[in-house]
């Protein structure tokens, strides 16, 4: 392996560099060809970050592709990427999903094609930016760009109340952002000048210090997650963006905030984690067992999705704050599996979309009988959605739900309350949509997935199966590094002599 | 002490020639070869922002008429970056002051004219300098604002600009009275000097002096509570010159505050330094808030300019209480590259206004945006750039003027919890990023209300497209204006 090769660099530009080529060469006139660039840009995008996973060494807990430029001299802040076992797999998951997002609005968008694509592959490589940043103020620019093109995908594409969803999330992410920046400014004054991560991490920090800085990164990163109760704009974005837009900002987006509490809040404030475990457990399991329940009485499939979507972000944060490597690896191993289950969700309800134009439960009822194939394929994502085991959701369920009895009985067994809850708003949305008698005509004449989407769907489905029978290369690439992470929260940051 | 300093005015005199030139020329020549005077102040522009941009590295600090002017680094890039304001303005107010009998040797004689009040400002090191400088630019934009004779609201504009910059001068005319009043000279390092050596006749002269100048700069800044102008004057005066009052006189404003509070009174800092503060964040909160109600867009930016430019003051007040010259030339040399990327964003904003406006139709509400993204997708993400910027979302220069603002603001470590205020400062931000983002929603989600066609001609397009480069160039790579600025500040501050 060529470690000197800059692949994260590469795997941030390239998609970059087809947007902005599609964005000033595209035109509608050409909207096949934008297409079949977009198609290429996004493959080739993919292509480019496999050589991070094959190169990755599973010994090393510390940064690995490591890139270091010096940027804006007078800040002290530098282009510095790297990639360890916490970030590793968002880097092909995000390549993957721009793959599956340019598949799925290959038909469904006619109108600013190449703006369209654009926006996706722009956004493409800003993520993984920021899954590869490590440098405060270059992970910033980053989470923050992304929140451009997603705003023009959801207000421009999106549905008939796009507007008001584009602003709610806008505005959403903006304000934690907003607060995050100061606790970055707060951290970059008190290290005496430094942008670096790893060095905030060893600065000792005051206890109520601490907690303020935890509660402004908490501000950015739970509305991203979302935790409850700052996740009304995810229901809204959903509903309005394209198919495209839910599939990326459910499969990655919403990882930004997850990734983000391992990357700052629990290193640079584990004293003020563990103060306020208990507070970031309790929103997690509002968030498994109450949105569980709201996600139940859903009549839109869109609306559901997201609700799940939230619940199950609700693991992924319970996971953080147990503090045990088992919950921890559980929680990536889910956030990764999310990535794949909820994108294929969306995915799919999108594929009916695009033939009948509702979302509505009631509008649909035996789709199976005229679409055979697809609907075997939701089968399968439905069953990973309610985390059955031999599929990627079982794993990272079952891990958090471990670590949860280890650390508390009770937490557990709320927590596994989302084994019936998920299985209850999947499974039974899956019967009243795919399952009994032809409801309507417009069902009677809908035509099976044409071969796109049902490589789209396969894709995934394979991702999803592959994970779920086999999760071992997964778990064990992050195995050195969330098992560092742990040791640095176990260790109180709290200066000497307090 | 030198008494002319030839190269240290060269801009200067550069352009009081031209401009002169043009006054005396334009008569003569006749309506349709108007574009002779238009080039000679492009060319005169040019040549000033070279002779700027030549003194950009000097290491020294030059005096010239026996230290009434100085020549120091901050200056030149101040100059540099209003030179090349007003020759962006003179461009994008091409085809909209064509098509209103605005085209006139008036409007480059009184740009230049203001141009010349702009530099004079920051360059002015004594109190009647500083007052000759303002009501040179001042004079110079009542006339241009009221350059449409025909225009009720443009009158109204003139009236209402000119009567309370009046009083503005008179404020800050009565404090430099005060000032002399108290320590004997005109001079700002004279003064500083006799206050370091208390040689000071009356002690709470000086505080009430030091009072009416943060009135009067205030005035001149557009904070809150002096801001009444602001809204009004945007709103009435001609778009193009709306533009050019909101880009170098704000850096006019910026010079004076910095020459007047830090070069000359850094020792009454414990007053001044509160009054920005308390200024800065009554700013925020008007402008901003003020700003969410206004349907139209030169209101809606004349309000944000209020809001922008109490951010800016954040900045400028926590340079004294750091205490080092280190921290306060980051702090000043934030304030700078935060004036300057506002210019740079509200320039695109202006510019963009300009290119929808046609015979008959001013582009002006925010409705007037509408679709832009369908009908000419380059300009309208330039318009987004800009509003970004100023909402201070990366990847644009406007986040790295809120950034470096901020990390100025959290190095104070008075006893003012600087904390809180910049969460309010980022909270009334947030604000500001909703009327912003509203404007890139009318241009990116709402159907064209009109299909008139509109076409730039070839110069606005170049500048346009360039000044939307900028803003994101900038907001990739910010270290060489960043690093001009706060290198200028501190060898400004250390010599």
């Amino acid at each position: 392996m060529n470690a000197t090769y800059p692949w994260l660099s590469t795997a941030i530009w390239v998609p970059i560099a087809f947007g902005v080529f599609l964005l000033s060469a595209g035109r509608d006139r050409s909207a096949d060809v934008v297409r079949a660039v977009a198609l290429v840009g996004s493959l080739i995008s993919m292509l480019v970050t496999l050589p991070i996973v094959t190169g990755f060494r599973l010994d090393h807990a510390g940064l690995q592709f490591e890139e270091q430029i010096a940027w804006i001299d007078s800040l002290n802040a530098n282009y510095h990427l790297g990639v360890d076992g916490l970030s590793i797999w968002f880097v092909p998951l995000t390549a993957f999903i721009t793959v599956i997002a340019v598949l799925a609005g290959w038909k469904a968008i006619r109108e600013r094609v190449a703006q369209y694509y654009a926006s996706f592959l722009i956004l493409s490589g800003l993520l993984i930016g920021v899954f590869c940043a490590v440098d405060g103020l270059l992970f910033y620019v980053f989470f923050e760009a992304t929140l451009i093109p997603m705003y023009v995908i959801i207000g421009v594409w999106g549905g008939p109340n796009r507007v008001y969803a584009a602003i709610k999330f806008f505005l959403y992410t903006l304000l934690g952002s907003f607060l995050f920046l100061v606790s970055l400014v707060f951290l970059y004054r008190s290290s005496a000048g430094s942008f670096d991560i790893f060095a905030w991490q060893r600065m000792p920090i005051g206890l109520s210090t601490q907690i303020l800085l935890f509660l402004a990164f908490f501000a950015a990163f739970a509305v991203k997650v979302p935790m409850w109760p700052v996740h009304t704009w995810l229901p809204d974005a959903h509903v309005e963006a394209p198919t495209a837009g839910s599939v990326v900002l459910a499969a990655i987006m919403l990882k930004l905030g997850a990734y983000g509490f391992l990357r700052f809040s629990l290193p640079i404030a584990p004293d003020a984690a563990h103060h306020l475990a208990g507070f970031v457990i309790a929103l997690s399991l509002i968030a498994v067992v109450y949105i569980g329940f709201v996600a139940l009485v859903q009549t839109d499939m869109k609306k559901l999705v997201a609700y799940s979507s939230i619940a199950h972000m609700g693991f992924v944060t319970l996971g953080f704050f147990i503090f045990s490597p088992i919950g921890m690896e559980g929680a990536i191993a889910q956030m990764v599996s999310h990535g794949f289950v909820s994108g294929a969700m969306f995915l799919c309800i999108g594929v009916m979309y695009d033939r009948t134009h509702s979302r509505n439960i009631a509008d649909y009822g035996g789709v199976v009988n005229t679409m055979p194939r697809f609907a075997s394929l939701m089968m399968l994502f439905a069953m990973a959605n309610c985390g059955l085991p031999a599929t990627s959701g079982f794993v990272g369920e079952f891990m958090v739900i471990l670590g949860a009895v280890q650390f508390d009985f009770w937490i557990g067994l709320a927590a596994a309350s989302t084994l019936v809850l998920g299985a209850a708003y999947s499974l039974w949305m899956y019967k009243r949509v795919i399952f009994g008698q032809v409801a309507n005509p417009v069902v009677a004449g809908l035509a099976d997935a044409d071969p796109r989407e049902l490589l789209a769907m396969g894709l995934l489905a394979d991702a999803v199966l592959a994970m779920g029978v086999y999760p071992r290369p997964l778990t064990d690439a992050m195995h050195a590094s969330v098992g560092q992470l742990l040791v640095q929260v176990s260790h109180s940051k709290l200066p000497p002599g307090l | 002490m030198p008494k002319v300093n030839f190269l240290a005015v060269l801009p200067e005199a550069i352009l009081l020639a031209s401009a002169c030139l043009i006054l005396v020329a334009d008569p003569f020549i006749p309506e349709r070869r108007r574009n002779v005077s238009y080039s000679l102040s492009l060319t005169a522009l040019a040549a000033v922002a070279l002779s700027c941009w030549n003194l950009l590295d000097e290491q020294v600090v030059r005096y010239a008429f026996g230290g009434m002017f100085v020549t120091d680094p901050m200056a030149q890039v101040l100059k540099l970056f209003a030179c090349l304001a007003t020759g962006f303005a003179l461009v994008y107010a091409q085809s909209y002051s064509r098509g209103r009998a605005m085209w006139r040797g008036e409007l480059f004689a009184l740009a230049l004219f203001t141009l010349l009040g702009v530099m004079t400002m920051i360059s002015a090191n004594n109190l009647l300098l500083i007052y000759l400088g303002l009501e040179l630019q001042s004079l110079a934009l009542y006339a241009l604002v009221a350059l449409r004779r025909d225009e009720p609201r443009a009158g109204e504009a003139a009236m209402k600009y000119f009567v309370l910059g009046a009083l503005a001068s008179g404020f800050l005319l009565y404090g430099m009275s005060m000032l002399y009043g108290a320590t004997g000279t005109l001079d700002l390092n004279e003064i500083a000097h006799r206050i370091a050596a208390a040689q000071v006749a009356n002690d709470k002269a000086l505080v009430l002096a030091t009072v009416f100048l943060v009135a009067g700069i205030g005035f001149k800044l557009g904070a809150a509570p002096f801001h009444m102008w602001v809204p009004d004057v945007y709103h009435g005066a001609p778009t193009p010159v709306a533009l050019l009052i909101a880009s170098a006189p704000k850096m006019a404003a910026f010079a004076v505050a910095f020459r007047l509070l830090v070069e000359g009174l850094p020792h009454e800092a414990g007053h001044w330094h509160l009054m920005l503060l308390l200024l800065a964040l009554v700013s925020l909160a008007v402008g901003n808030l003020t700003a969410v109600a206004q349907t139209n867009l030169k209101r809606m930016i004349g309000y944000s300019t209020i809001g922008q430019m109490g951010f800016m003051l954040l900045a400028m007040q926590s340079g004294v209480a750091s205490g080092t010259t280190a921290s306060a030339a980051t702090a000043y040399g934030a304030a700078m590259f935060y004036v300057i990327t506002y210019a740079l964003a509200t320039l695109g904003a202006f510019g963009v206004m300009l290119l929808l406006s046609r015979q008959g139709f001013e582009a002006e509400e925010i409705s007037d945006m509408r679709g832009l993204f369908q009908r000419r997708p380059w300009y309208a993400f330039v318009m987004a750039l800009a509003m970004f910027s100023l909402a201070g979302v990366p990847p644009t220069a406007g986040f790295y003027g809120k950034l470096v603002v901020l990390q100025a603001l959290l190095a104070d470590n008075s006893s003012v919890p600087v904390v809180w205020v910049a969460v309010i400062a980022v909270l009334f931000s947030l604000v500001g990023a909703f009327y912003y983002i509203r404007v890139v929603k009318v241009m990116y989600f709402e159907a064209p209300a009109d299909d008139q066609p509109f076409d730039a001609r070839p110069d606005m397009r170049i500048a346009l497209s360039a000044n939307g480069l900028a803003i994101i160039v900038l907001g990739v790579l910010p270290q060489y204006l960043l690093g001009l600025c706060s290198s200028a500040m501190v060898r400004t501050l250390g010599g």
